[in-house]
């Protein structure tokens, strides 16, 4: 494995019974990133971020995490990493204090630091003023911040976050994101599992998309969104958008090949770059006057349902019963 | 990870599980109380007797004090998610389970032992021998304990585990020797006892406190109980292992 990569992934696969769920996938993640991966639900994220942290034995393949073999090493990779999954699940009879604590003990921290590192996290996670509450008394945003800060007890160089802010509401969700981004800058190399499109586009740095247990595309949000860019799409802004036959009038442009109405403004589709001169000459001599043009770039939702055929919708289904 | 690092992880395991689970009420007065009671039952039947039933009251407090939460505790925090914490540390499965169940072996531990002190107040056994009291008491505690703990790990729901506990521990208090010496048994019975960790708990309590008697030598029971002990926490990390895939 190369030194810069935190994760090497090679032909990694899990059956249940005969259901495969992770089907030979293969990737890398470098140091210092932030790594997304993005699927529907079910489609064998959680099952990998399981296999990658020891919970769950692969079938087959390989895989290498913080430079220990998970299948020969996976007590050494588990010190050196931080997990946080899906389910906010410290300890309901102990408090945000001892809970932190004890993955301070557990995770090998010296006595002398444990209190001073635990009170660091409280307050990065703005949790003081909860030092004291129990962990089953918290909100569902606070039981996922300090279950992130569990994590981090040990100052682990790669930390896996499933789904961290599924479930959350708006401002949770926010500050969780921010915190992921100060993890990042401190230096934590951060894979996280979302089917959040969004938050993939807002976060990662490169992003895998896996659907029914095969990865499909590996890259960055930009080249994702770049690779699905057919042609050049542009709003454009009316001073007269109720002009009659306006959409027959831009659509016969030789140039346009798509046009459609977006409230008071029409979106355009060029075959190759637009001809921006003639175009405007072309409005302006039927009356048309063009107040603003807006270059239209794809979304990750584009992309995604463009590489995935899948529909946004089915991406954004929360797993039934699940538990904050 | 060190020999040292998974001893300190196995002895934070135990002491979180005895601060969070066993010293509470609920678990101290079920792991106390129900033995009491049955001693109590059988006191009034025979109340000149009652010195012979000491050994087995001692055995079924750990039987049930050991058991009482351990049978439960691995479903149930496997059922609520935080037993994935452990999983997820630095330490193997088998530092695990037996994190947890040296946490319920230190409680049936204890609590016998105060059963026993108060008993010196009331009786004077004619065979008092602390090194012989010592090595039963621990083994007993490790192997109702580590029962408590394939128990747990063998079902998936709460209820599952305390059904199955009390499948084991209401037949053992009848068939181990506890009230009824295993001798007058009838021998299909007497077969039975045999397989039961109660009764080697029972007979080498016996040994360590009245007159020793050749039924089961004590240094025979004591390997037994090492044995139970042994062969339940190697099937409780099989089990685990197979369960968590």
């Amino acid at each position: 494995m190369e030194d810069n990569l935190a994760v090497h992934v090679d032909g990694l696969t899990k059956y249940y019974g005969d259901l495969l769920a992770v089907d030979h996938i293969h990737f890398d993640v470098k140091k210092g990133g932030i790594f997304g991966f993005l699927g529907p639900n079910g489609a064998g994220k959680t099952t990998t971020i399981r296999m990658l942290c020891g919970l769950l034995k692969p079938s087959d393949g390989k895989a290498n995490v913080a430079g220990f073999d998970i299948q020969k090493e996976i007590v050494e990779v588990k010190g050196r990493i931080g997990v946080v999954p899906e389910i906010s699940n410290l300890y309901d009879e102990l408090t945000s204090l001892e809970n932190l604590i004890f993955m301070c003990r557990l995770y090998g921290v010296p006595k002398s630091q444990r209190e001073k590192r635990a009170e660091a996290l409280l307050q990065l996670f703005r949790l003081e003023g909860k030092r004291d509450a129990l962990f089953s008394s918290l909100s569902k945003g606070m039981k996922r911040s300090l279950t992130i800060a569990a994590a981090l007890v040990h100052e682990p160089s790669l930390i896996f976050l499933d789904e961290p802010t599924s479930g959350l509401d708006v401002v949770s969700a926010r500050n969780l994101r921010t915190i992921i981004k100060q993890l990042h800058q401190r230096g934590t190399t951060i894979f996280l599992t979302t089917h959040n499109i969004e938050e993939a586009n807002l976060l990662c740095h490169r992003i895998a998309v896996i659907v029914k247990g095969k990865i499909i595309v590996v890259d960055t949000p930009e080249a994702l969104k770049k690779s699905v860019q057919e042609k050049l799409m542009v709003e454009l802004g009316m001073e007269n958008p109720n002009l009659p036959n306006l959409l027959d009038s831009i659509k016969a442009f030789d140039g346009v090949d798509t046009v459609s109405r977006r409230q008071d403004r029409f979106v355009t589709g060029f075959k190759g770059d637009p001809p921006w001169g003639p175009f405007l000459q072309y409005l302006q001599d039927r009356g048309i006057s063009v107040t603003s043009v807006n270059t239209l770039q794809p979304t990750m939702e584009d992309a995604f349902v463009k590489i995935t055929g899948l529909d946004r919708e089915m991406m954004m289904m929360e797993k039934e019963g699940k538990k904050g | 990870m060190t020999i040292s690092s998974e001893l300190k992880a196995i002895y934070f395991i135990s002491l979180k599980d005895i601060k969070s689970y066993y010293f509470k009420p609920p678990n101290i007065s079920w792991g106390i109380i129900f033995p009491m009671a049955m001693a109590l039952a059988f006191y009034l039947r025979n109340p000149a007797r009652m010195i012979d039933l000491v050994p087995g009251l001692l055995g079924m407090t750990i039987l049930f004090g050991s058991t009482s939460m351990e049978a439960v505790v691995i479903t149930f925090e496997r059922r609520v998610g935080s037993f994935e914490r452990l999983l997820l540390a630095p330490v193997s499965l088998a530092g695990v389970l037996i994190g947890k169940i040296i946490g319920g072996a230190f409680f049936g531990f204890v609590v016998s032992s105060a059963v026993l002190v108060a008993s010196l107040f009331v009786f004077s056994f004619p065979n008092f021998d602390l090194i012989r009291l010592i090595p039963s008491l621990i083994l007993s505690s490790m192997a109702f304990s580590a029962l408590g703990g394939f128990i747990s790990v063998a079902v998936k729901e709460v209820f599952e585990a305390q059904t199955l506990a009390n499948l084991f521990r209401f037949p053992m208090i009848f068939l181990s020797g506890v009230f009824i010496p295993i001798e007058t048994l009838p021998l299909p019975v007497r077969v039975i006892s045999y397989f039961l960790p109660l009764t080697y708990s029972a007979e080498s309590l016996r040994n360590s406190l009245l007159i020793p008697r050749s039924i089961i030598p004590y240094w025979i029971s004591i390997f037994i109980l090492a044995a139970f002990s042994l062969v339940l926490y190697w099937s409780s990390v099989r089990v685990l292992r197979r369960r968590l895939g």
